[in-house]
């Protein structure tokens, strides 16, 4: 963790100038429960996520960060309380979710890019189809993000002839060419190569800069200190601490935050 | 003793070419054929064999042969070989069954009709893809029927009884393929639907029918289901017998297609739905893609049975190409020691090309759809 927090504090981001709604309530999380049959994995969790919020959420493997972030686009069902995304709550309607999901993109930590499609058709398959974009547009859209994101020049290659860190980059690009209003990302850094992490990151910093509301699940507590406004700190299933990254780091209040960041800071 | 652990390389190492292969057909021989005393003594054995075996075949099917132009005294001779003259003889009948001769140029147009649709449809580079699609799975069908049936624009009646040889096989084992393929496909993705109601039809669907035999399903059809059927309707056999073939190779080809889907990893379903596609264009665009391609080889392998299935139709009175070969091997005007075995060893050939060029299909297939994404 610690040569990655030196790499990405390099940088020196704007956080101060980014807008963050006081008003405008991007994702509403109420009073949320949920079961994997039996076992009790997100308990009591309540979340208000404002429109150009950042917000790292943090916490040991197996505390619910990932099911949390997978339950706001219902890739996770959620069995009680309320979850309600741009006004749209979730529920068992179809339609609901794929609105919600239409506005959500989500960055998954094994990039799950569609191996049989090139770069190119991964990033417009779902403008094209979903959004109903004519194919040139799609794909000057394609290119602008790709551009974005660094590796315009891997267009027309098949993902598996990308490595690990140009894969999640064409995988960001890939969300963001849905126009999204939220992204969720859910261990982005987890499974690259060290040398790899802070490409991505950096494509991150910049989606940060332009005040995209985002959540991300990560261990990058450089990337945390950095660009959030708040941290989230889980553990069994339920949200222990939460705080602006200055407090959280420096000033945590919760015996279990305490002995978390004890381990991983070192 | 003391040792110097620091180093630093001054430059880097130049690539240079891989050692050269030795070769020779010497070199080859000595390293596959005698490397060692086992493989001296399977060598041998394998030589020893081929020795035994290939000259008594070759004299059957070349060297003793009565080729076409014979006659069947030729083929009554002693130590004669293959009857190639009772097949060429009689290949009208193995092509045509009991079609009426003056009538054979409408099944010659439907075969002409067939390779001029299928070479380009499975050509990938080929033009007008769409088109030709149309034309192959909806226009020729039709025309094909008609042609074949005849009854319209004055073309004369030809009943299904009269089909038969190679016509019908292709007819049973192209029917079944392209039917099963879409119905297949359904059953496989209905198996794994989260609607319940769905799930456990589509479930008995395939356990009932990957349970029976092929020759059941087929009696049933030709045999029991009269019975049931209110008197004076009657479906056409050759029909039942295509609906039996077809949803027993459906049954088998969903399983083969639940295999695919269930080695995707689930990743590339949950990629496609945070994305907003529904579960059609998902299942379309992302999940059957790369489902059907990892089981190429099992659904070939389904197919390649399914026309050799095909001669099961026998059984049942319709004259497909093995068993026009079959009731023709007891015709006396050709009776010789030889003729049963040569019409045999024809029939098995014609369905080895076609299983063949199946089979090289679809590894060239493979090979093209091979994008690279495995590690």
């Amino acid at each position: 963790m610690s040569q990655v927090s030196e790499t990405t504090v390099e940088r020196n981001i704007k956080t101060s100038g980014m807008q963050v709604s006081k008003t405008d309530v991007a994702i509403d999380v109420i009073g949320m429960h949920k079961w994997y049959s039996d076992f009790h994995v997100l308990r009591d969790i309540n979340l208000k996520v404002m429109r150009g919020e950042r917000i790292v959420i943090a916490g040991p493997s197996g505390s619910g960060k990932s099911t949390l972030i997978r339950c706001i686009n219902r890739l996770e069902e959620h069995q009680e309380g309320q979850i309600i995304v741009n006004g749209t709550e979730l529920t068992a309607d179809l339609k609901r979710i794929d609105d919600v999901r239409r506005e959500v993109g989500m960055v998954f930590q094994h990039f799950n890019l569609f191996p049989h499609l090139t770069i190119l058709q991964n990033l417009t398959l779902a403008p094209i189809w979903v959004r109903g974009i004519p194919k040139a547009e799609a794909e000057a859209t394609a290119m602008h993000y790709l551009e974005r994101v660094k590796i315009p020049e891997q267009a027309n290659k098949f993902p598996g002839q990308l490595s690990g860190g140009q894969q999640q980059r064409v995988a960001i690009a890939r969300s963001l060419c849905m126009k999204p209003s939220i992204m969720l990302f859910d261990e982005p850094t987890s499974a690259l190569d060290p040398e790899m992490v802070k490409e991505v990151l950096e494509v991150m910093i910049s989606l940060a800069e332009d005040g995209m509301t985002m959540i991300c699940v990560t261990h990058e507590m450089g990337f945390a200190r950095q660009v959030a406004n708040r941290v989230i700190f889980m553990d069994q299933g339920q949200i222990i601490e939460q705080n602006d990254p200055e407090n959280f780091f420096s000033n945590p209040q919760h015996e279990r935050t305490k002995l978390f960041l004890s381990q991983i800071l070192h | 003793m003391t040792m110097d652990l620091g180093f630093v390389r001054k430059e880097f190492v130049p690539s240079k070419p891989a050692p050269g292969r030795t070769g020779g057909p010497i070199l080859w021989a000595q390293k596959n054929l005698f490397s060692t005393p086992t493989d001296t003594l399977f060598t041998v054995i394998g030589i020893l064999f081929l020795l035994w075996a290939v000259p008594p075949l070759y004299n059957f099917i070349i060297g003793h042969a009565v080729m076409p132009g014979g006659t069947v005294e030729d083929c009554r001779v002693e130590g004669a070989g293959a009857c190639w003259a009772y097949i060429y003889a009689r290949f009208n009948f193995f092509i045509y069954g009991f079609y009426p001769i003056q009538e054979y140029w409408r099944p010659n147009i439907v075969f002409v009709m067939l390779a001029a649709l299928i070479i380009p449809l499975l050509m990938p580079t080929a033009p007008f893809k769409r088109i030709n699609a149309l034309l192959f799975f909806v226009v020729f069908p039709v025309v094909s029927f008609y042609l074949l049936h005849g009854g319209v624009f004055g073309m004369r009646y030809v009943p299904t009884e009269q089909w038969g040889g190679l016509m019908v096989t292709l007819i049973i084992s192209l029917v079944g393929i392209i039917c099963s393929i879409p119905l297949g496909i359904l059953l496989a993705l209905g198996r794994q639907s989260k609607l319940p109601i769905i799930k456990t039809l589509c479930v008995l669907f395939i356990e009932l029918w990957r349970a029976v035999p092929l020759i059941t399903v087929l009696f049933m059809a030709s045999i029991m289901l009269p019975l049931f059927m209110p008197a004076g309707t009657t479906v056409d056999k050759l029909l039942r017998a295509l609906v039996g073939v077809t949803l027993f190779s459906s049954a088998y080809l969903a399983e083969t297609v639940r295999g695919g889907l269930q080695a995707l990893p689930r990743g590339q379903f949950e990629a496609g739905a945070s994305l907003g596609l529904g579960y059609w264009k998902r299942t379309y665009f992302i999940i059957l893609p790369q489902a059907l391609k990892h089981v190429i080889p099992g659904i070939v392998n389904n197919f390649i049975a399914l026309f050799k299935d095909t001669s099961l139709v026998s059984i049942v009175g319709i004259f497909d190409l093995l068993n026009t070969v079959q009731s023709a091997s007891s015709d006396i005007e050709w009776a010789s020691p030889t003729q049963a075995v040569t019409g045999y060893v024809f029939a098995a050939f014609v369905f080895w090309i076609f299983c063949f060029a199946m089979s090289r299909y679809s590894l060239w297939m493979e090979r093209r759809l091979d994008t690279g994404h495995k590690r």
